[in-house]
């Protein structure tokens, strides 16, 4: 019976595995590697600037191991989500550690290059045309949405890497992709069940993460069957149980037994996981349900401003009792002096309190006050110029020093600073700000292929 | 009275992209499990309350074969924005750890 091994080298690109377990993977027949080197985890930084969440040493030393395996067995690499947002900037630099390994390591090979940045164009005319859809909690599209956009991607299927198989590539970069397609669109190009691919693709896509207990990040292994996949490590002292594996799909997604993909959803309630030996899991039973309309989800940052900082920390008792009311007392401070220095100018303080609800925000049910003996207290201040949110920052920390409580008779000094100046500029900051997708023309659309013979 | 940081292996709470926020909470015995389960401690109400969200935003999903409750809504804000002070979302189930589960 007809059977496709596949390696993930690893969950994450430049976090690092033992050459040894794609080595083993390889004696065992692996037809393909695969590596995701995407996520939004890291917030909104790396779409907006370009930046890889790793550092190049790492993902180099990642990627040369991949690539001389690769080649050396003569079977392909996909690496998808380029540079951790996928977008052309974070796409081109990896292109870049390709191009130098393959200098180093004179390694010869056809290239794909797979772009997912979208042109605000682009997207504009899939809202003019209605092919824009909201995703809960996000109202719908707007055109204000796509003109602040800074950088957008759209997360690509199976189809735009298949196209590449296709047309004979032997390395694959691309761009933002479902963490998914990287591992689903050879084994599917090749007929085998789209539940059963989609289902091994999602516990692929972490590398070793869907074993017992992960000590460092490490490869993963699956076999395909026509209706049953098996899963394990590579790492001898690795281990996978059935229970390991079902909560895989519990990673990084809302709803465990529903897992959207561009042209459908993964239902994995009726999965059954056996053990098939003491690290080897087989999985089946899962159902993929297609869609009646093939999407592509979006991913945009826009520049919320420019940001300065300023860090201090109270230990004062009569302070820390009443800290709620010496706050508000010095945000009125703060904009009477900020109105007049520098006018009715746009501006936001976003104060937290640590020791009371610094780290949960809005989610914190113990918002009653500092429950301690210190709290730390982290002001930013936002604006549309980074010389007026460190203008009011300097105010901000005068100001907050000097905040009286009625205690004390006289002037005090409230606020212990760690550092001189207290103020640190941190330049533009971003957010996440869409959570849309597009209907397009074809699942390849938009997404443009460049092919070179390295 | 056990309480939940008691008897699960593992409670935590990560991104499930950037505007959603997820919490697993992980048993490794089948009986801990059911009884936390089966106690209904953990639902749409009880996360509602805990975390001062709406109900109907609210999805909680046990997974038998993981062992595990599910519970996920969306983010006050999204990952990394002005108003957040969790960009990979991982420091927000601590109020969960104190729930108590009957016997």
């Amino acid at each position: 019976m007809a059977s496709f091994p596949l390696v993930s080298a690893t969950g994450m690109l430049g976090s690092g595995f033992r050459a040894e377990s794609l080595d083993k993977a390889i004696a065992l027949g692996a037809r393909m590697i695969g590596c995701d080197a995407g996520s939004t985890d890291p917030g909104p930084g790396p779409l907006a600037t370009g930046a890889c969440m790793f550092s190049k040493a790492a993902v180099k030393r990642d990627t040369e191991i991949m690539m001389t395996r690769a080649r050396k067995a003569g079977i392909p690499l996909v690496i998808g989500s380029a540079g951790t947002s996928g977008s052309d900037l974070g796409l081109a630099w990896m292109v870049e550690i390709v191009h130098e390994i393959a200098r180093e390591q004179d390694l010869r090979f056809k290239l794909a290059v797979i772009h997912s940045e979208l042109s605000r164009e682009v997207v504009r005319r899939h809202l003019r045309d209605g092919r824009a859809r909201a995703l809960p909690p996000s109202p719908p599209l707007s055109e204000a949405d796509i003109d602040a956009a800074t950088h957008i991607v759209g997360m690509m299927g199976v189809e735009p890497i298949q196209q590449a198989f296709q047309a004979g590539a032997q390395i694959i970069l691309a761009g933002r992709s479902s963490d998914t397609s990287i591992f689903a669109a050879l084994p599917m190009l090749e007929g085998y069940a789209p539940a059963v691919v989609w289902h091994m693709a999602k516990i692929l896509e972490c590398g070793a993460a869907a074993v017992a207990v992960r000590t460092a990040p490490d490869s993963m292994m699956a076999v395909l069957h026509e209706d049953n996949f098996e899963v394990f490590p590579l790492r001898e002292d690795y281990r996978c149980t059935p229970q390991s594996v079902a909560s895989h799909t519990l990673y990084e997604n809302a709803d465990p037994f529903e897992l959207k993909e561009p042209s459908g959803t993964l239902r994995t309630g009726n999965a059954r996981y056996e053990a098939v030996s003491d690290r080897a899991v087989r999985v089946s039973g899962s159902e993929f349900a297609p869609d009646p309309e093939y999407t592509i989800k979006l991913e945009g940052v826009r520049r919320v401003g420019y940001s300065t900082i300023l860090m201090g920390g109270v230990r004062d008792p009569y302070i820390l009792a009443q800290i709620d009311g010496w706050l508000a007392q010095l945000d009125d401070s703060i904009r009477t002096r900020i109105r007049s220095t520098v006018g009715d100018r746009q501006y936001e303080i976003v104060t937290r309190v640590y020791g009371r609800d610094g780290v949960m925000g809005a989610l914190e049910p113990q918002r009653a006050g500092v429950g301690g003996h210190e709290a730390f207290i982290l002001w930013d201040v936002v604006s549309n110029s980074q010389e007026l949110s460190r203008t009011i920052a300097t105010s901000i920390s005068h100001l907050a020093v000097h905040n009286p409580i009625a205690k004390w008779h006289g002037l005090i000094s409230g606020v212990a600073f760690p550092f001189s100046p207290p103020e640190i500029d941190r330049g533009p900051v971003y957010e996440f700000h869409l959570n849309h997708v597009l209907v397009p023309e074809s699942p390849t659309s938009l997404f443009r292929a460049e092919y070179e013979e390295v | 009275m056990a309480t939940l940081g008691d008897l699960a292996k593992l409670v935590h709470s990560k991104n499930a992209g950037p505007f959603w926020l997820t919490i697993d909470i992980m048993f490794d015995d089948r009986d801990a499990y059911r009884r936390a389960r089966d106690a209904e401690i953990v639902n749409r109400a009880s996360i509602a309350r805990v975390y001062g969200r709406n109900p109907s935003d609210i999805i909680v999903v046990n997974h038998d074969a993981a062992l595990a409750i599910k519970v996920s809504f969306p983010r006050p804000q999204s990952s990394g924005s002005l108003r957040d002070s969790d960009v990979y979302g991982g420091q927000q189930y601590a109020p969960l750890l104190g729930l108590e589960v009957p016997a």
